[in-house]
């Protein structure tokens, strides 16, 4: 049974933690808009994000447009509501689904890649090096990367929504003999801006979040490799907390706006 | 200690003091380097010596005490004045620290980037890093990555980068931890070299008494986090204080 004082010290911990992450997105806000720039790097690390995540969102996207469809059939069959299913998976992966499970992807493959990357160069001295060589690696290794993941992440999740309604139209054309151009069509009819403008602010602030927890836990690592790791695995289980957190907000923004 | 010139110090710390929570690691610890001196700190594992060059770089803030390289208190001045000055300071990292991502060539040039009063046009960065590469006798290693080199060699890398921009002061710090017998008499001979070639000054910090003997002008002993004894290599050898010569045995 836990003792009062751990959960004390443990509450204690999670507020200075949010703190200093807080502090640490205000250095990011600081330095993001303050010369030199490093686009050179920003691109690279663009690439990074975007292309190397690519056939992960795509497989994902396509597998859940699939199942998703394969499973609502019966359901929309028995009150003989088929005809709705390309406006349904339409706006729930576009509004929903495909935004937060991309998202979620992305925490995995891309956050704990920048916590471990950054991670590892905080314990071999790495980021020490950069600072005394008169350079700022904070404007160079953090920087780069929140941008890189706030721009690419929208991308993606417009590329993985994109390849889910392929899988969903294929499964609809196999099954119930919808040719494509009648799905799409029915899909592009079902959608409104009040859908596609909301899930596409929201993913800039996942985006967001999964460099700015990634780069967070891994510059400030410690403890040698085993910290190396801590960071890593801390940066997938506290960006995906911050992602829900985000959906859940960004679900009564939304209402607020666009009357969901 | 001929070609020392006792006169300013290039680097000076005065009354050093710095603790993590209740541990006190520096306590009122002093230090002057002379021009064209190479001073060796040797001191115990936890005695401060990394606190004290990471101090001494801005990468930890003193509680309280004064740095001052080239009459420039780095404890009061601005970050930029600060990365302007770390130009003149060359840093070689125990565990070597190259950019494991970049190749050798990138590795070098990274210090350069910011430097546009030092590197006019592409050609003399070029020139600057070969230079580099051929004072530590790696020039053919400019496009491998850095884990395709041995540890000597990349010891050896991480001092053509620390050299690169030409600095007044250079600090080692354990330059020759982790290598065999005979490739840390290499780092040794070309540490030697590059003071006698640009005339710069060192402070080491080691463990290695044969590294200390060979390069040393002065020593400092740092024991609990003050300066314990102070002297050439010769004078705390033969000192009698059992304290010094724990250092010395074997």
């Amino acid at each position: 049974m836990p003792k009062p004082t751990s959960i004390k010290s443990r509450s204690q911990s999670f507020f200075i933690e949010i703190g200093d992450l807080t502090l640490f997105a205000g250095q990011f806000f600081k330095e993001a808009f303050s010369l030199p720039f490093e686009f050179k790097e920003l691109v690279r690390q663009c690439y990074n994000v975007g292309n190397r995540s690519l056939l992960l969102v795509g497989v994902t996207g396509f597998i859940l447009g699939l199942v998703f469809t394969l499973q609502s059939r019966p359901t929309l069959m028995e009150f003989g509501a088929e005809s709705w299913m390309p406006s349904m998976v339409g706006i729930s992966i576009v509004r929903e689904i495909g935004p937060v499970i991309i998202a979620l992807i992305c925490a995995g493959r891309v956050g704990s890649g920048i916590g471990a990357e950054l991670g590892s160069m905080r314990v071999t001295e790495q980021i020490d090096a950069m600072e005394v060589s008169g350079n700022n690696p904070f404007k160079y290794l953090v920087v780069t990367r929140i941008l890189a993941t706030t721009l690419m992440l929208p991308l993606l999740i417009i590329t993985g929504d994109v390849i889910a309604l392929l899988g969903s139209a294929i499964i609809e054309n196999l099954k119930g003999n919808v040719s494509f151009v009648l799905y799409f069509n029915q899909v592009f009819d079902a959608l409104k801006y009040s859908d596609i403008i909301p899930a596409t602010i929201k993913s800039i602030f996942f985006g967001f979040a999964i460099g700015l927890v990634g780069c967070y836990k891994g510059y400030n690592c410690s403890k040698g490799t085993v910290g190396v790791g801590e960071a890593s695995n801390s940066a997938v289980v506290y960006t995906s907390m911050l992602l829900f957190v985000i959906d859940f907000i960004a679900v009564f923004v939304s209402d607020i706006f666009f009357e969901i | 200690m001929d070609a020392t010139k006792k006169i300013n110090p290039v680097l000076e710390l005065k009354s050093l003091h710095k603790s993590f929570g209740d541990n006190h690691v520096l306590k009122d610890f002093n230090l002057k380097l002379f021009e064209g001196e190479n001073l060796v700190v040797m001191g115990k594992s936890g005695s401060g010596k990394s606190v004290m060059i990471k101090c001494l770089v801005g990468l930890i803030q003193p509680d309280s005490g004064s740095i001052t390289i080239k009459n420039h208190d780095i404890t009061s001045i601005g970050h930029s004045e600060l990365d302007l000055l770390r130009t003149e300071i060359g840093f070689l990292f125990q565990g070597s620290a190259l950019y494991d991502s970049m190749t050798v060539r990138e590795n070098l040039e990274f210090p350069l980037r910011r430097q546009t009063h030092k590197i006019q046009d592409f050609e003399s960065k070029e020139i600057l890093v070969k230079e580099a590469l051929e004072n530590v006798g790696l020039a053919h290693t400019l496009d491998l990555m850095p884990a395709e080199l041995s540890g000597g060699m990349q010891r050896r890398v991480a001092l053509a980068r620390a050299l690169i921009l030409k600095p007044k002061i250079i600090i080692y710090d354990e330059p020759t931890t982790g290598l065999d017998p005979i490739t840390a008499k290499e780092i040794i001979a070309l540490m030697r070299n590059i003071q006698k070639k640009y005339h710069t000054s060192s402070l080491i910090i080691t463990h290695d008494v044969d590294c200390a003997r060979v390069i040393s002008n002065r020593m400092i002993l740092l024991v609990d986090g003050t300066n314990y004894a102070e002297g050439t290599f010769e004078e705390l050898s033969n000192a009698k204080d059992p304290k010094i010569q724990a250092f010395f045995k074997n």
